[in-house]
């Protein structure tokens, strides 16, 4: 399955970004092929909608699993839509370590949604 | 780099007198205006030795080509947003058009592009030992939300290595460049007015910063205005578990600080001692965030 | 005429006294029309509490769906300009409090799956109390504009003669749609170094807009002021001066109208309407 973690930077072992919407890239993890490819996120510079079309590019990769610290309404309403699982990426961690804490199943389903930018 | 914003529901409540006073207080090595459609924060102030502009784009706007533009009129009739100004050639009033792009799609000349419109300016003020972010929206422009998120990225960037709180004097109202404000902060100070509509500001903005699990506190500015307003505040933030932080008077001598561009804790004044009392009393609140 | 003039009032920032200036001035003048284009947080009907008469939805158009008729090329979803729209895969989803109702998808959909349909984004209420024509917008919270809303206030029938309008804060777009047919803009300032840093900015869109204007100086304290030089720097003309007074702090703060608590400020608001009017002759002449 692939696993999609906003991250600021390709670099191995980039931080886990603090954004979904306006994160710099996201990558995308292939448990299958154990190799990851990055792809940019065309709403960081996006004056509104951020969180949905981040969203609709995780879509549009076709994960099944997001990890992310944090969500806003708009995004996870196109991701829950989609069927793509939520998991709370966990701070402090970088993007390879969350990886490593959602194989062994010891991070938690994202609950906490947040109000969202509306429209930015 | 961790962020103790400064919000109040409504506008005029003191909110950048308050945070000039904290970032004086708290000796913070980077600090932040993020309301983008009215900035302040500059006016009170260190000295700066440097400064770097930068633009801000937002949402790409129309513009027709004068050479190809046929005067056919189609664009304004496809507009909504009465944005096309008629003549030969015909063109586009860049304060009404919304960027929509269905000019460019009806247009049979293909005479219609986007092209960038800057939005606004964002300065970074370097000092002695200490960067200062801000930035400014153009008349007549819609969103801020990302200009906010930019204005923040830009003090993190400059700010490298610092480690200690950032003070983040943010957006008056509910916003949605309030909520840009609040994403990534880790204490909210809200500053509330002690009026009927500023009661009703302040319980929207807390339900608000509470959806993103920062720490809260809450202060009066101009608290003997109305202490009933004032004590039915403190109830309020009793109930819900909020630290109160503190009521500061009304202080004419606030007034004569600001206008010689000095902070209230410049001077030796009531409003200057209340802001010393709500530093203190959120410093805990600040090492545990 | 003078009695059928269109008054605006505005500040560069909120919390100024905008309102406080508007409900008194319509007060004063008395039989008029109060006009609250603060449509994110209409504050007037507070202060008036007037008998409501009338409610009318302001509606926008968007975008709904056939999922019959979607061929799932996402045109649409790339078109958009504001990402209101989103494929998951298995249906569109569309983002309502995104869309700035342009009609571009509906236009362009090479099956004409998209219909446009209508919704609610606020409501234009009117009213009355005591002499005064009570006309407030409101806007529902998390919308993408409030101009929708104010061209449908604007548009309200109300009986001629004067009208006050209480704008939003700032310059924005929504500031700009409520002054389009004002005959004088009212600028209210605080007397400090903030306030004049907001005047300016205020100005500059009471210009670009050839707007006559003049300033109202509130919460006046004594000594040294930026916003009375800023104002003598550019020409404007001191409409009144205001000054901070815990009292009125104390009665505005409850909801009440000074005009109609204290004859102080009903002959202090009568001689600021004199003085709108006049300088509004003058600046009507000037054009002509």
């Amino acid at each position: 399955m692939k696993i999609a973690i906003p991250v600021v930077s390709d670099v191995k072992d980039t931080a886990v970004s603090d954004t979904f919407g306006r994160a710099a890239m996201f990558m995308v993890y292939d448990t299958e092929a154990d190799a990851s490819i990055y792809i940019q996120n065309k709403a960081a510079l996006s004056s509104g909608g951020a969180g949905i079309q981040a969203a609709q590019t995780v879509v549009d990769s076709e994960v099944s699993v997001l990890l992310t610290p944090q969500l806003g309404s708009n995004a996870a309403k196109v991701l829950k839509a989609a069927g793509i699982r939520l998991y709370k990426a966990q701070p402090g961690l970088n993007a390879r370590e969350n990886l490593e804490r959602f194989t062994q199943g010891k991070l938690d389903a994202l609950e906490q949604i947040h109000e969202g930018f509306h429209r930015h | 780099m961790r962020q103790l914003v400064i919000l109040s529901g409504k506008g005029g409540t003191g909110k950048t007198t308050l945070a000039s006073a904290l970032i004086s207080l708290s000796r913070t090595r980077a600090y932040a205006d993020c309301d983008v459609d009215a900035p302040n924060l500059h006016l009170i102030g260190a000295d700066y030795t440097r400064q770097e502009d930068a633009s801000y784009y937002g949402l790409p706007l129309a513009v027709i080509d004068p050479d190809k533009c046929a005067a056919c009129g189609a664009c304004e009739q496809a507009c909504r947003f009465d944005a096309v100004i008629q003549g030969s050639p015909y063109r586009i009033n860049p304060y009404a058009c919304e960027g929509c792009k269905v000019c460019g799609l009806v247009c049979p000349a293909q005479a219609i592009a986007m092209k960038p419109h800057q939005a606004g300016t964002m300065t970074l003020y370097y000092g002695e030992d200490a960067v200062f972010s801000t930035a400014r929206l153009k008349m007549g422009s819609g969103t801020s939300g990302l200009l906010v998120s930019q204005v923040k990225n830009r003090l993190e960037h400059a700010a490298g290595e610092y480690t200690g709180f950032a003070v983040i004097d943010g957006s008056p109202g509910i916003g949605c460049p309030v909520i840009a404000t609040l994403s990534g902060a880790h204490a909210a100070l809200l500053v509330a007015e002690p009026s009927l509509s500023g009661l009703s500001d302040l319980e929207r903005i807390i339900e608000t910063a509470r959806g993103f699990g920062v720490m809260i506190a809450v202060c009066v500015n101009k608290a003997d205005i109305n202490p009933e307003i004032t004590d039915r505040i403190k109830a309020y933030c009793q109930r819900e578990g909020l630290l109160f932080a503190g009521a500061i008077p009304y202080d004419p001598l606030a007034v004569q600080a600001v206008n010689q561009g000095r902070t209230i804790v410049d001077l030796d004044c009531p409003s200057g001692r209340a802001a010393e009392e709500i530093y203190r009393k959120i410093m805990p609140l600040l090492e545990s965030a | 005429m003078m009695s059928d003039r269109t008054i605006a009032v505005l500040s560069g920032k909120g919390g100024t006294g905008k309102t406080f200036i508007s409900v008194n001035l319509a007060c004063a003048a008395a039989p008029a029309t109060y006009i609250d284009c603060d449509a994110e947080e209409p504050n007037g009907h507070l202060f008036f509490q007037p008998a409501i008469k009338t409610q009318e939805a302001v509606n926008v158009p968007v975008p709904r769906v056939d999922p019959a008729k979607c061929i799932k090329c996402r045109q649409c979803v790339d078109f958009c300009a504001y990402h209101a729209l989103a494929w998951t895969g298995r249906e569109l989803l569309v983002f309502d409090e995104m869309c700035h109702g342009c009609g571009g998808c509906a236009m362009l959909c090479p099956v004409q799956a998209l219909r446009e349909t209508e919704r609610a984004i606020g409501r234009v209420q009117t009213g009355e109390a005591q002499g005064v024509q009570v006309l407030s917008g409101f806007l529902n919270p998390g919308e993408a504009t409030g101009v929708p809303v104010i061209k449908q206030l604007l548009n309200t029938k109300h009986p001629g003669g004067r009208a006050i309008i209480d704008c939003p804060p700032g310059s924005s777009c929504m500031v700009s749609e409520s002054i389009q047919d004002a005959d004088y803009c009212v600028l209210v300032a605080e007397p400090t170094r903030f306030g004049a840093h907001n005047l300016a900015m205020v100005h500059e869109l009471a210009r670009l807009y050839n707007k006559p204007c003049g300033v109202v100086l509130n919460k006046a304290l004594p000594g040294d002021d930026p916003s009375r030089q800023y104002c003598q720097a550019h020409g404007l003309p001191i409409l009144a001066e205001i000054a901070f007074e815990v009292q009125l702090g104390k009665l505005t703060s409850n909801g009440m109208i000074a005009v109609k608590e204290d004859p102080r400020y009903r002959a202090l608001f009568e001689r600021l309407l004199e003085r709108i009017d006049q300088e509004a002759c003058h600046a009507a002449v000037g054009h002509s």
